[in-house]
């Protein structure tokens, strides 16, 4: 680890932190309705939306109501973008006359892009035509952003509000999410990044000549080895940028290009990483101010950041320490950073990051639901490469998912509050509302459907020798991580991969589709349902005698609930992977 | 029959005593309690425990597994054995917690049964008075009790008045006066009338009375469970199927590692990561609640009450009685410009003697102990006295050429108008310093002439200060209740340090209070004794009826103190704290547990085929066997050295729920991590030891 790398860190941290209250406080304008900056040019957009399909803004929604809406609306563009791929051969902007996608990839990408979680079972620019990334593939990356945020807004209505029925309206959350959130700040960043290299074009691939042609040697279909030179390389083209801001803006992940955030187009510097970090916490993090401002209690906003940073930081120290350390299979090599070096674990890093904004964003990413890489997380360090497992198996509630990670950690502070609230003395309350036997009834079923998905997929595949087993690439526990990455990443909605596992066959393909639907929508049911009732409870003034939601401490007991809670569900399952990796590692055993 | 019914537990019982810690682990409770343990394994009723439920399944699963292994004759059975009678125990000592909790109760129910036995009632039939064993009682029904005679049943005083011994019911051996009509009017049966005959109107029908609901509730038959019981098995229910999800999972895992485990370890893994600790004591620490509001001689109808009690934010406390020693007293005479001390305080008693209220006569001891005024018959004197009357709000006394009148300044200002005078300036501005201090003064005249003031001074009990005090550290608002002025309820407010006052209260306003409070997300707590107290019981979240009151307070409220005391919904809210308290240390100890026991059993289960995972055997555990056996061993032994925590309810102090927090965290949660690594580790020492594994 370096100074400088630490620096980089420190100034990351510090974009999050200031942007944060800002952003949050006009969020909560946003949703509460008052007048905002943007007003005079997007209300008259947004009357017209309404006109257009019917919509009545005064008109609330119990939380039953919302929640069939958000389903109506994410299964029909679920579909919309299913049959777009289904038809991309017979339809335009298809300069590379791509065909159309087969059944299973184009279910499982339709789920993916559409639960928010951009899992990619195939190579995009040998896949996806550039009317499917941009029609099909990228509006995705707001529709369910902003589904991520009219949810959580709902959640933090459903505390604030009293004695009510509803929880707003989920159409009129979703297009103001859309047009005063995502769209202004998509349309800055896109520029930005454009400034930076990114590309923005329909063109169809360049073809470059080498400067050395290749001799490669393989082995033919008749057994006989064959040669063959290469002399070109065809170099991918496309609406990169437009894409690459919503996908790191709403957590979505999905790659332009199959090397996603490692693609010199899609992240060509230094300066270009550091945004698409930031961009990745900027709403979560706004969100823990927006519930503090709505909830009429800030500092509990802050409290909740604060949470959320303690695990951030726990989890970048610890993938910067290992990927720091010195191979143990190496010897009688100097191997600490230097001029000349980087130090530690470089395998699968691009040079231009280096390891600690490869650390950093492979922290980042699966704090928050995103899933885009700038590195190789298989060929990370066994420690290394635990810690976005285990961000992505707390929940993604580290910031997490826009929307979906403040509602998630919202579930936490219900359980914390419910366990330790009767320490105080009182029934647990959380901001003067009682929690109670229905309310940790689906507290507890939200946090079970989560395992439940990934322990029982996971469990299947490794004793199927079939189906499961025969995509690995590696064996021994580095095996059982890949299996138990993929499960994990899907139903957590991440779509990181851990890659070497080859994923794109019928069963992964379906089943890592099952994940990541049950894992979104499943969850988001009791997640509704709990709202609705605390929505109609009444809130019981806060003394000196209530539970505190606002201090350190709170802080503290929160972080340790999560920690307890979310990570020893996984222990066994994580000892046996990343954790004997480890250790066989150090005895001089590799896999 | 025993008249006196030895009812110990109730007496003089005082949780903080040696006597009653040596009572939560009596000998022949203890007895009776393991027996109840193994009546307690059936299924059926362990099924309303879903953690124990599932140890139990683990254990009948592991003990047929052990009995085939035993027939097939296979080796090394030891360790299986021992595993097996281990989960066997932890079943055994949660059921063993349970019946401990149950047992005073039963110990309780059984002297108050000897109490409940049959006796003669002498009912009142047109007319006619007729023998009828007492079961044969109806609502409704007449009966006839003379000195010496048992109350058949509980009623309502109808005619007479009589001295009634209520110590089987109460534990206080002073008898109390029970007499138609008032506030005085709820008798209870079991209990037995000392002197004189009353007519009771019977309220209750034969297995509905007082009794049989105060031995159902000490005995737990009806016990329900409260709602934040229901909440948290929910929680460990969860908590229960997550683990078991992680097990049931981890054998695929295993497999996949080509290091399959024994069932045996797996359900060892299972039990001690699920919640057993808080799972097998939960119920117990619910029934000691109660038990130990009883002990307080609080009877709660539902344990949703006493949950209820911890929540408290508004007490509504009465003045009189409960504040402040039940009535005014006298405390200075202050004469008029030109008016001797002496004329003041004779005139004072004179006009006081044939005055019986409690300040009439306070009036009377001032002017004896301070001017040496002895008490004159009234006969003697010729006098005429002039009882106090709505309209005039004056009393006083008329005598050979004098006319004394008492009464409020306003009233004696009225008086004295009627002569062509008034109320001097200062005798005005004394009136008005005694009012603003929280007193009441009472201006004495003489033949149209204004003689000086009587200062009457209400006296706040010793200690309650401090005790406002412990209730705003803990957040509770309270409210006193008074019919005083504004300016004296101000004063006396103060001087007590209550936090809000409602003074020239009504019945109404206090109804209107608690609904306002109520309004706000607040939840009071209130004493009444009076039937016009009922409303307002019934509306309150907390209502404790005194046993002294009427039948409709007592049946609107949901507690009823047999001691009568109105202070004591100070130490009900404690308790209802106390409980909740309870309940989450012990669920937030159980669950940090878990962070040590995987420390000890997944290196164990896993270093035969990895032995580089030994690394995270960082407690240097003997052998594998030992490891797993010590966590089981501990797990099982925790719920045993936790069950007088359960029964007697972790330590409570008032102060701010931040502090409160602080300190549980630091014990049950900081705790609840380090304590089973130095436990397991002790465990294995010992059983590697004596050569178990």
């Amino acid at each position: 680890m370096t100074v400088n790398g630490w620096l980089q860190i420190a100034v990351f941290f510090a974009l999050v932190l200031l942007t944060t209250k800002p952003l949050g406080k006009y969020m909560a304008r946003v949703f509460e309705g008052r007048r905002t900056l943007l007003d005079p040019i997007l209300v008259p957009v947004e009357r017209l939306l309404y006109r257009m399909t019917g919509v009545q803004r005064e008109d609330e929604m119990r939380w039953t109501e919302y929640g069939g809406a958000m389903l109506l609306f994410s299964l029909a563009t679920m579909l919309l973008t299913y049959v777009i791929e289904r038809a991309q051969h017979i339809l335009p902007w298809n300069p590379q006359h791509l065909a159309g996608v087969t059944p299973a990839l184009a279910w499982n990408t339709a789920v993916s892009f559409t639960t928010n979680t951009n899992w990619q079972s195939y190579v995009p620019e040998q896949t996806m035509s550039y009317l499917t990334q941009m029609l099909g593939l990228a509006t995705h990356n707001f529709w369910s952003a902003a589904t991520g945020i009219a949810l959580a807004v709902a959640f933090i209505r459903g505390i604030a509000r009293r004695e009510m029925k509803t929880l707003g309206n989920f159409w009129v959350d979703l297009t103001r999410a859309t047009l005063w959130v995502l769209l202004p700040i998509s349309i800055v960043l896109a520029l930005v990044l454009v400034s930076q290299g990114v590309i923005q074009n329909l063109r169809p691939y360049a073809t470059a000549q080498i400067l050395q042609p290749q001799t490669q040697t393989t082995t033919g279909p008749d057994g006989k080895p064959a040669t063959a030179t290469i002399s070109t390389q065809t170099i991918a083209q496309g609406p990169a940028a437009s894409q690459e801001a919503i996908k790191m803006l709403g957590t979505n992940g999905g790659g332009f290009f199959n090397a996603n955030s490692a693609h010199p187009f899609e992240n060509p510097t230094p300066f270009s990483n550091l945004l698409e970090m930031f961009a990745i916490f900027l709403i979560p993090a706004g969100l823990t101010a927006t519930l503090g401002e709505m909830t009429g209690s800030p500092r509990h906003g802050w409290a909740v950041f604060a949470a959320m940073a303690l695990l951030w930081f726990a989890g970048v120290f610890t993938c910067y320490w290992a990927e720091s350390q010195p191979s143990p299979l190496v010897h009688g090599v100097e191997q600490r950073a230097s001029l000349n070096q980087a130090g530690g674990n470089m395998e699968g890093k691009e040079v231009r990051f280096g390891i600690a904004n490869s650390a950093l964003f492979a922290t980042v990413t699966t704090d928050a639901s995103c899933g885009a890489v700038n590195s190789a997380h298989d060929s990370f360090t066994p420690l290394g490469g635990m810690v976005p497992m285990v961000n992505i198996l707390l929940g993604e509630i580290v910031f997490g998912g826009v929307g979906a990670g403040l509602y998630g950690m919202l579930i936490f502070v219900i359980i914390s509050v419910f366990i330790a609230g009767l320490m105080v003395g009182r029934t647990p309350e959380y901001l003067g509302k009682k929690i109670e036997a229905y309310d940790v009834q689906l507290a507890m079923l939200y946090l079970l459907i989560f395992p439940l998905i990934i322990l029982c997929l996971s469990a299947i595949s490794v004793l199927s020798p079939g189906f499961g087993l025969s995509a690995l690439t590696n064996q021994g526990p580095h095996g059982l991580s890949e299996i138990f990455y993929a499960y994990t990443s899907a139903t957590g909605n991440n779509g990181s991969a851990f890659a070497g596992l080859s994923a794109n066959t019928r069963w992964y393909n379906i089943t890592l589709g099952i994940a990541m639907f049950f894992g979104r929508f499943l969850m988001i049911v009791p997640m509704l349902a709990v709202a609705g009732n605390l929505v109609t409870k009444r809130r019981a003034p806060a003394s000196v005698g209530t539970f505190p939601v606002t201090t350190p401490l709170f802080t503290a007991l929160l972080t340790s609930v999560i920690l307890i809670v979310g990570a020893l569900t996984f222990v066994p399952a994580l000892s046996l992977g990343p954790v004997l990796e480890h250790l066989m590692m150090h005895a001089g055993q590799v896999f | 029959m025993s008249t006196q019914v030895a009812f110990e537990p109730l007496i003089g019982s005082d949780t903080h005593s040696g006597k009653s810690r040596r009572s939560i682990m009596n000998a022949p409770i203890a007895r009776r309690a393991a027996i109840d343990a193994l009546r307690k394994l059936n299924p059926i009723a362990m099924m309303r425990n879903p953690v124990m439920f599932v140890v139990e399944v683990g254990s009948v699963l592991t003990t047929v597994l052990l009995i085939s292994d035993l027939a097939r004759r296979l080796p090394n059975t030891s360790f299986d054995l021992q595993i097996t009678l281990w989960l066997w125990f932890t079943v055994l000592f949660a059921n063993f917690a349970e019946a401990m909790a149950e047992g005073r109760g039963k110990a309780q129910a059984d002297a108050l049964r000897q109490a409940k036995s049959e006796t003669i009632a002498y009912r009142i039939r047109f007319g006619v008075v007729e023998e009828v064993p007492s079961s044969r009682l109806r609502a409704e029904d007449l009966v006839r009790v003379s000195a010496g005679q048992m109350i058949p049943g509980d009623g309502e005083v109808v005619a007479g008045v009589a001295s009634v011994d209520e110590s089987a019911i109460t534990g206080e051996s002073a008898p109390v006066i029970r007499e138609a009509g008032g506030d005085r009017s709820a008798v209870t049966g079991g209990t037995r009338v000392l002197s004189d005959e009353i007519t009771v109107r019977i309220t209750s029908n034969p297995g509905e009375t007082f009794l049989d609901r105060m031995i159902a509730l000490v005995e737990g038959a009806e016990r329900q469970k409260t709602p934040n019981e229901i909440a948290l098995n929910i929680l460990l229910a969860g908590l229960t199927i997550i683990f078991l999800l992680a097990v049931v999972t981890l054998q695929p895992f295993a497999l996949y590692s080509r290091a399959p485990q024994s069932i045996f370890v797996l359900v060892s893994l299972l039990v001690c990561l699920i919640p057993t600790t808080i799972g097998g004591l939960l119920s117990a620490i619910g029934i000691a609640g109660m038990d130990r509001l009883v002990q307080h001689n609080v009877l709660a109808t539902s344990g949703r009450a006493v949950e209820a009690a911890g929540d408290v934010n508004t007490l509504l406390l009465d003045k009189t009685g409960t504040i402040t020693i039940g009535n005014r007293q006298a405390s200075e005479f202050i004469p008029a410009p030109g008016i001797s001390n002496d004329r003041l305080a004779d005139a004072a008693q004179l006009s006081s003697l044939p005055d019986e209220t409690p300040e009439g006569r306070s009036i009377v001891i001032l002017a004896k102990e301070r001017y040496g005024l002895r008490g004159r018959e009234l006969a003697q004197l010729n006098a005429v006295f002039v009882p106090f009357s709505a309209t005039t709000r004056m009393s006083g006394i008329d005598l050979e050429g004098r006319s004394i009148r008492k009464g409020a300044a306003d009233a004696i200002a009225r008086y004295l108008r009627e002569f062509g005078g008034g109320l001097p300036a200062e005798v005005q501005s004394v009136v008005e310093g005694i009012a603003r201090s929280g007193g009441t003064p009472l201006v004495v005249a003489e033949n149209g002439r204004a003689l000086g003031v009587i200062h009457l001074k209400d006296i706040v009990k010793g200690g309650m200060r401090e005790r406002f005090l412990q209730l705003r550290a803990m957040g509770i608002r309270t409210v006193m209740i008074t019919g005083d002025n504004p300016l004296t309820a101000a004063a006396i407010a103060r001087e007590a340090g209550v936090d809000d006052f409602l003074a020239e209260a009504k019945p109404k306003d206090k109804m209107d209070l608690i609904r306002r409070e109520q309004s706000e997300g607040k939840l009071v707590a209130m004493t009444g004794d009076g039937t016009n107290d009922a409303p307002a019981l019934a509306q309150a979240d907390v209502g404790v009826a005194m046993n002294s009151g009427t039948q409709a307070a007592k049946e609107a409220g949901n507690m009823v103190d047999l001691d009568s005391n109105p202070t004591k919904l100070i130490e009900i809210v404690a308790i209802g704290k106390q409980l909740l308290m309870t309940r989450g240390a012990l669920t937030t100890f159980s669950i940090a547990n878990d962070v040590a026991k995987y420390f000890a059993i997944i290196p164990a289960m896993f270093a035969g085929a990895f032995p580089v995972l030994n690394a995270l055997n960082i407690m240097h555990l003997r052998t594998p066997q030992s490891a797993i056996l010590s966590a089981i061993i501990f797990n099982a032994l925790i719920i045993v050295l936790l069950i007088p925590l359960a029964l007697r309810g972790v330590k409570y102090r008032p102060s701010s729920a931040a502090a409160m927090l602080q300190r549980n965290l630091l014990i049950y949660g900081v705790g609840g991590v380090v304590i089973p690594f130095i436990g397991i580790k002790a465990i294995d020492l010992a059983i590697t030891a004596i050569g178990l594994a």
